[in-house]
């Protein structure tokens, strides 16, 4: 094994650098800002799943008293046929457009038809009521079975099913098919011993983030748009509305605000273009608010999905073949993440012959959007059952044969890519020698499961400047909005080079006019690629503040070194200064220092997670008590472990929310009939125990100081691990989730 | 629209004199009038807690509280939690056990602590896992946050 190397910032526990405004009420999110003049806006959704826009008329809501301005899609730029380039790829502006008003067809309940600016939220609401809108209501679609049959009602009449390179003639609700192949697969099944084959169906599901969308956008008359809200990614943001407001980037500010959860779910603009169009119509800055059914009916859920699940292995373990079709709903416009989902399904284990078949299929829900490893979990809780099944068959303990057939550096993923160093089977052993697993196990109704899961974490572009202050300090400006902790797992990195302490450095997220782009706060991508850019930027406040002690000096600059905070002459002059004392001598050594860096770092490297539960099933009720968890990670290196802790204990138990309790529930209309935090129900405190964070460290070559990302992965494991666990506790094998109380009595056969 | 009620009332200790609609809710007044965006509108149905403060001693979401019943009444909002040059205790057991993550629900779950703490300063896990159960965290798992409620309970 590598070295352990000594860090006098890195895996301490510093205080974060926000941390008092956010305990003291004084951190301004999204819907806390206040500018002079502010109008409030409110948008009025389609009630219906699946319906013809035949008419809208506005002109009661005008009339009505305090109402300033209300927009449609007439407002929109007309999108038509062109595509929009949002660095991902081509994807259609219709598409786009249409999400944020929906011009011909509305696609799902909630979606966004019209909105009102008024001088209160209270009017703005009112004023909705007044919008006449005419539908011609069609039947709706909600399942990806029943939306791939001939005969199902069509979302888009120019959809056509893009598959293995060729395009459909007629009209499908299936956007398109990819397939993945390694080996022979006929040859894989051969060989093995046992063969298990599932089908699983998966529920859809939302972020749940606190804090609902918001935006207060001003239009200045000289052209200028402004706009404040909260975020994942203001570059992103500032696309996506040049891109739908076909309008110039240089004009467009994104000024992003404190932000409540994210997890995937606020990168796609839905409220921010609507503000953008009232504030232009009305000449006044408008902040439009969701409220909570909003949220759950007009922003992107993670899929539902359907997954047939085979796998094949020999007597002695080894798993020889491997089969997978993933068919996701992407909601009402194409985009599901079945890419990923594809690209994680047997991602864990080296498996010599393999075929995944990926399907992106529209249904009458509103467009999916990213969810923490999206796509991921809804895999994993397929693979990773059948896993425990073929251990059970074979009579092989579960960890074991995730041992005999995990991943390692060098294997190749049946998507394409070859694994660098990973820490997969140090995940498997940190679980087989924690305590959790070899305690006891036996009563009647406990259970325990494992699972594993994979998740590849990306890398993208990250820019950070750093000011050097005249007492030793730095001000570390990035553009990375700070969801759970960021500001002071970047800022550390930048200390750690500096040898100052982590509270030395001063992190502030800024807006896009104040720094290089950066992409968004997602794909666990922050601590990895921020966090690389301020290592390599405070390597460049090192490299200048070096020429400054040259000169102070007069000594060549390549006889100056650096390290713990000193800089110190090494050929010639027994000269030596501190970081901090060189700091205030700038001015007359030439001026500030200002060290700088852009990323676009492409060794994330794959974060990997192996979790053990303790379940006890209550037979009469259905319902399952999470006793104990234990969830071991491959962090690369921890940073600052209180928050490496926390991303993996909140991935968990949005992870068990989403195993036993968390749906969309439709009636036949297309309608949602729980959307609120009541009926939708997210664990609360009660609900759990203590999360066991185990942190692996197995260094990531692709990062100075080995970070991996972390914060999606701990939430792909929990959904099979508790079916495992469940099946441990009660001899039934449960295969759709949520596994929730009234489908586990219809599983035991109670009801 | 009908006509504003004056109310006159209390709030972290201050005499405060506002005008509110009859529909808008304490935590709109609180927001919107008084400029304390410290409680949070993650709901406005009384199912998150993020708007949690403490009327006369009692713990309440203040979406579901109208703002004329204020009247004559005392508030308490996390805006008075802290004194000018030091926290109070739960908030620095937040800050040292890292229980916040983006923070949206903080202010609330921070409230209901003191609430709690007000009542029983020395809550077993359990105790406090069920008063604090009408607030929703998306991104802690709760961990870190019933541990720094437990390490405030001891710390005073």
């Amino acid at each position: 094994m590598s070295e352990k190397k000594e860090y006098k910032v890195i895996g301490t526990r510093p205080i974060r650098h926000d941390g008092v405004d956010k305990v003291t009420g004084r951190a301004i999110y999204g819907a806390d800002f206040q500018i002079t003049g502010l109008l409030h806006g409110r948008v009025l959704r389609s009630p219906h799943a699946h319906a013809r826009i035949v008419s809208i008329d506005t002109s009661r809501a005008e009339a009505h008293p305090g109402v300033k301005g209300v927009v449609t899609a007439e407002d929109l730029p007309a999108a038509e046929d062109k595509m929009a380039d949002l660095g991902e790829g081509a994807v259609s502006l219709k598409y786009l457009c249409d999400n944020i008003l929906a011009s011909d067809k509305a696609l799902y309940k909630g979606h966004a038809i019209a909105a009102v600016a008024a001088t209160s939220p209270h009017i703005a609401e009112e004023a909705c009521e007044l919008i006449d809108v005419e539908y011609e209501v069609l039947p709706p679609v909600l399942e990806v079975r029943q939306a791939m049959e001939s005969d199902a009602p069509i979302l888009h009449e120019n959809l056509r099913t893009s598959s293995l390179g060729e395009t459909g003639d007629k009209p499908s609700n299936i956007a398109s098919h990819f397939q993945h192949k390694k080996g022979d697969i006929d040859k894989g099944f051969d060989e093995a011993d046992v063969i298990i084959e599932r089908e699983f169906v998966t529920g859809t599901v939302h972020q749940g983030y606190i804090e609902p969308h918001n935006a207060t956008a001003l239009y200045n008359p000289d052209g200028q748009l402004t706009v404040w809200c909260s975020t994942q990614g203001a570059f992103t943001v500032r696309e996506q509305l040049a891109e739908i407001l076909q309008y110039p980037i240089s004009k467009i500010k994104v000024v992003p605000l404190e932000i409540g959860g994210g997890f995937g779910g606020k990168i796609n603009v839905y409220v921010k273009p609507v503000a953008a169009l009232l504030a232009k119509k009305t000449g006044k800055p408008v902040k439009v608010l969701m409220n909570r059914a909003d949220v759950f009916e007009g922003t992107g859920p993670t899929p539902a999905s359907y997954i047939t699940i085979k796998m094949g292995a020999t007597n002695d373990g080894k798993i020889t073949a491997a089969q997978t079709s993933l068919v996701f709903e992407a909601g009402a416009y194409p985009g599901s993440p079945v890419g990923a989902g594809a690209m994680c399904v047997f991602a864990p284990y080296n498996i010599e012959n393999v075929v995944i078949d990926g399907y992106d299929v529209v249904v009458n829900k509103p467009k999916t959007a990213p969810y923490r490893a999206p796509g991921a979990t809804n895999a994993a809780f397929g693979t990773e059952t059948v896993v425990d099944e073929l251990a059970e068959k074979l009579n092989i303990d579960p960890l074991e044969i995730r041992l005999m057939n995990g991943a390692k550096e060098g294997d190749r993923r049946a998507d394409g890519p070859v694994y660098p160093r990973i820490g997969f089977i140090e995940t498997l052993e940190a679980a087989k020698e924690h305590p959790h697993y070899a305690s006891p196990n036996g009563k009647k109704y406990h259970g325990r499961g494992i699972a594993s899961g994979f998740w590849f974490n990306i890398g993208l572009e990250s820019s950070v400047t750093i000011n050097v202050n005249p007492d030793g300090t730095v001000n570390l400006v990035e553009g990375s909005t700070d969801i759970g902790g960021t500001r002071a797992s970047i800022a550390m990195q930048a200390a750690e080079v500096l040898g100052i302490p982590a509270e030395s450095v001063n992190p502030t997220v800024v807006d896009t006019n104040s720094i290089g782009y950066t992409a968004v706060t997602g794909g666990s991508r922050t601590t990895y690629a921020t966090g690389y850019a301020a290592y390599e930027a405070a390597q460049d406040v090192v490299q200048q503040m070096k020429a400054r002690a040259a000169k102070l000096w007069d000594v060549d600059e390549d006889n100056v070194q650096f390290a713990d905070g000193e800089f110190s002459s090494i050929n010639g002059k027994e000269e030596q200064i501190s970081f901090r004392d060189l700091s205030a001598r700038l001015g007359e050594t030439g001026g500030p220092v200002i060290g700088r860096a852009t990323m676009n770092p492409a060794g994330a490297g794959g974060a990997f997670a192996t979790h053990v539960v303790d379940v006890e099933v209550d037979v009469d009720t259905g319902k399952v008590e999470i006793l104990r968890y234990t969830a071991t990670q491959d962090a690369g290196k921890a940073i600052h472990p209180s928050y490496v802790e926390g991303q993996i204990q909140g991935g968990v138990v949005q992870g068990i929310g989403w195993a036993l309790n968390e749906e969309y529930i439709y009636n036949d209309e297309g309608e949602m009939t729980n959307a609120s935090f009541l009926d939708y129900r997210m664990p609360t405190c009660l609900d759990l125990p203590m999360i066991d964070a185990v942190i692996v460290e197995v260094p990531n070559p692709g990062h100075p100081y080995g970070v991996r990302g972390v914060g999606e992965v701990p939430i792909v494991p929990p959904p099979a691990a508790i079916a495992n666990a469940i099946y441990d506790a009660v001899g039934i094998r449960m295969t759709e989730l949520p596994m929730s109380p009234d489908r586990l009595l219809k599983a035991m056969g109670k009801i | 629209m009908a006509r504003k009620s004056h109310v006159q009332t209390t709030i972290n200790g201050e005499t405060v004199e506002f005008l509110c609609e009859p529909r808008q809710s304490l935590l709109e007044v609180l927001r919107d009038e008084l400029h304390l965006t410290g409680a949070k509108e993650g709901c406005n149905n009384g199912n998150c807690g993020a708007c949690s403060v403490i009327l006369d001693g009692r713990l309440v979401n203040s979406c579901l509280v109208l703002g004329a019943e204020i009247d004559g009444k005392s508030v308490e909002t996390i805006e008075g939690l802290a004194e000018p040059d030091k926290l109070h205790p739960i908030q620095d057991a937040f800050l040292e056990n890292a229980a916040l993550q983006c923070g949206i629900c903080t202010p609330g779950f921070i409230m209901s602590a003191k609430a709690l703490l007000d009542k029983n300063p020395n809550p077993t896990e359990h105790e406090v896992r069920y008063w604090l159960a009408g607030n929703l965290c998306r991104c802690t798992g709760y961990d870190k946050i019933v541990r720094a409620v437990l390490d405030a309970a001891a710390a005073t």
